[in-house]
């Protein structure tokens, strides 16, 4: 017999037919979908029926666009070379206008291109947003899953669009490119004068953590109350049997305190919802309504005061006399 | 096929580690980390042996010069056209001139290099011209930049180290070129070693030569006042130039800076302060010196851009934190305008 005690699924679903899902008007005739051995280690192993619809084809559509508008750019930033475009993949930018522009539109060879992968990422994103929510209602389920979308697409257009606006410069978002995102976070931090005393920060931070703490505690109570049947954890937020009765005391007995078959899924849908939306915000007031936020920090006493391991050091430019 | 699944995961793996050992450019131990600020800040500077025995190689002094007295016959009395160094005594004289020589000249040129050797006093050659300026330099940095090279001071050496041309220069990049209606990126997006393999700006040295360029971009002010220090561009520009600081003195980013407030002088430790008027130094060598010599220089010394080489921290530090391991060998060349001859 089969059981929950290894690191990779050992139960492979194989019927006759592939699984139409639940039968209801807008399934009808979509059945169909493929086994794919490999795919059942690590979960169904089905693939398909996938539902594109016309929102799907336009958001890949426009995700093609964006795609393309950032990839033929770092092409050509290597003189279409695809040694150096390999080599030099992860550092290639397609960087936003210059700060000279402010929030006009630019040449495209001076930040247009950007603006339009921006409007064509964030518009394909916007699309699969709606595309989330229209499949989800016509399943008769609730819009979880899009309000959550809904956080992390907040971020992304509070850093590339709200700021931006805000600051009245393109140039404040972030470009696109592997090192480059990076390097703005990084530089995004000195120049505001170190993210982390942003509260809305340390709170992204606290979510994204307890997001990973909560993901694990659930993901192994769970797999350890396998045996059990603890998996079929719908059947048990109604009837509550053994496993869910074993996994609530193991909690009760090591911390106290525990989460039930139904709420643990609301802690985790409400860290993982306000990690992005906490860091939006903590986005949204750098530069806008806190300019530098360690001597913000400083001002309202959560950075402490360090004992001097040198003499005093004082800006030499305020020395009288001094060069420049 | 779950076999055949397990196999190809544990070649992939195999692989993997062998790659990662192999390839990530590790330090070996023992790392010897030193304290720079109050415990918990994390202000250490990193060593190895074996980091520390290179520095000591690169930075080996060359063999001295017997002293010169200054008193006795003048140079100006026994040579001909003898412009900069007027003060000195003919000994001391050629004292320089032997020293430059040995320190700058190419070996099988020596005295050749600058001078037409049948008529010493001609200025045809243009090395000749620039020795001239640069010696002008190099008293000009060891008389009036005292903020930065305090009582060690410069010599040629300092930043020849028997090269003609100095090993660590600079010239400006030509603009991207991406043709078409490309994206110019503004030049960024390509790793360099000047600045740290990072996708930031690909000329991190431009502020060395533009007194106009802002490097304090971080507000003194917690509450946004118009208009704001810097743009993120700026910053960029800024953190690459950081960079190429750090590299340059073979120190991390805590040898100056308390990385919790990069801006805060309070915070900082005295050799930013120290930084603060190299940077002015090389900003004024650049501008009084180096840039104008463009018109003495024949084409292969230019950049692509027609312009001069140009000095920054590296040029003289080369990897330490004070050049030659901070030893003066200006002590011993009051002729170069070293502390012993003030």
């Amino acid at each position: 017999m089969s059981l929950y005690e290894n690191i990779y699924t050992q139960v492979q679903v194989r019927p006759a037919f592939p699984d139409p899902g639940v039968v209801i008007e807008e399934n009808k005739d979509r059945a169909g979908g493929v086994f794919v051995q490999l795919l059942g280690y690590i979960g169904n192993a089905q693939v398909g029926p996938v539902y594109l619809g016309y929102l799907g084809v336009l958001s890949l559509l426009f995700g093609f666009f964006a795609f393309e508008i950032i990839g033929l750019n770092m092409l050509a930033s290597v003189h279409w070379n695809p040694i150096q475009f390999v080599r030099q993949l992860f550092w290639l930018a397609l960087e936003p206008p210059k700060a000279e522009y402010g929030l006009r539109i630019p040449p495209l060879a001076e930040g247009g291109w950007w603006l339009m992968a921006g409007f064509c990422l964030t518009t394909s994103v916007l699309l699969w947003w709606a595309r989330m929510y229209r499949r989800a209602y016509v399943l008769g389920l609730g819009s979880h899953n899009a309000w959550a979308f809904a956080s992390a697409i907040f971020l992304m257009v509070s850093i590339g669009f709200i700021r931006p606006v805000l600051m009245g410069h393109w140039s404040e978002a972030v470009p696109f490119g592997i090192f480059p995102h990076l390097d703005w976070t990084a530089a995004f931090s000195i120049r505001y004068g170190n993210l982390y005393y942003n509260p809305f920060h340390m709170l992204s931070i606290a979510f994204l953590y307890g997001s990973a703490l909560l993901f694990a505690m659930h993901g192994a109570t769970i797999l350890a109350v396998g045996r059990f049947g603890g998996e079929r954890e719908v059947e048990q937020i109604v009837y509550r049997g053994t496993a869910a009765e074993r996994a609530a005391l193991f909690w009760r007995w090591t911390m106290g305190f525990n989460a039930t078959m139904e709420s643990i899924h609301r802690w985790a849908w409400w860290f993982a919802v306000l990690t992005p939306l906490t860091g939006g915000i903590g986005i949204l007031l750098t530069g806008t309504v806190v300019d530098n936020w360690f001597l913000w920090g400083v001002h309202h006493g959560i950075a402490p005061a360090y004992p001097h391991a040198f003499p005093p050091v004082v800006d030499p430019s305020l020395v009288p006399g001094a060069s420049q | 096929m779950k076999n055949i699944v397990l196999f190809f995961s544990a070649v992939a793996f195999v692989l993997l580690t062998a790659a990662m050992l192999l390839t990530a450019g590790w330090t070996a131990p023992p790392i010897h980390s030193t304290q720079g600020g109050f415990r918990g800040l994390s202000m250490g500077q990193l060593s190895t042996p074996r980091s520390e025995r290179l520095l000591k190689e690169a930075n080996k002094l060359p063999e001295g010069f017997e002293k010169a007295s200054a008193t006795g016959e003048r140079a100006t009395a026994v040579y001909q056209n003898v412009q900069v160094l007027k003060d000195l005594s003919a000994d001391q004289f050629n004292r320089v001139m032997l020293a430059m020589a040995a320190w700058v000249a190419p070996p099988d040129q020596g005295c050749a290099y600058c001078h037409n050797v049948d008529k010493l006093s001609d200025d045809s050659l243009y090395t000749k011209r620039v020795a001239r300026r640069m010696l002008e330099m190099t008293r000009h940095i060891n008389e009036d930049w005292k903020g930065h090279v305090a009582a060690t001071g410069v010599t040629c050496y300092t930043c020849h180290r028997g090269n003609p041309v100095p090993a660590n220069i600079w010239f400006n990049e030509p603009p991207p070129r991406t043709g078409g209606a490309a994206a110019t990126n503004d030049g960024f997006g390509h790793p360099t070693k000047a600045n740290g393999s990072t996708a930031m700006s690909g000329n991190p040295f431009a502020p060395l030569d533009d007194k106009t360029s802002i490097i304090r971009i971080v507000s003194t002010n917690a509450l946004p006042q118009a208009p704001g220090p810097g743009s993120m561009p700026s910053t960029y520009q800024n953190y690459a130039l950081m960079i190429a600081i750090s590299n340059s003195l073979g120190v991390n980013c805590t040898f100056c800076h308390n990385s919790r407030s990069f801006m805060g002088w309070s915070e900082s430790t005295p050799q930013r302060v120290t930084a603060y008027h190299g940077i002015q130094m090389v900003r004024d060598l650049n501008a009084k010196f180096l840039d104008p010599l463009k018109s003495e220089l024949p084409a292969q010394r230019l950049g692509p851009m027609g312009d001069g080489p140009k000095t920054y921290c590296a040029t003289c530090h080369q990897g330490a934190s004070k050049p030659l391991l901070g030893v003066s060998m200006a002590k011993d060349w009051p002729e170069l305008g070293g502390a012993a001859s003030q």
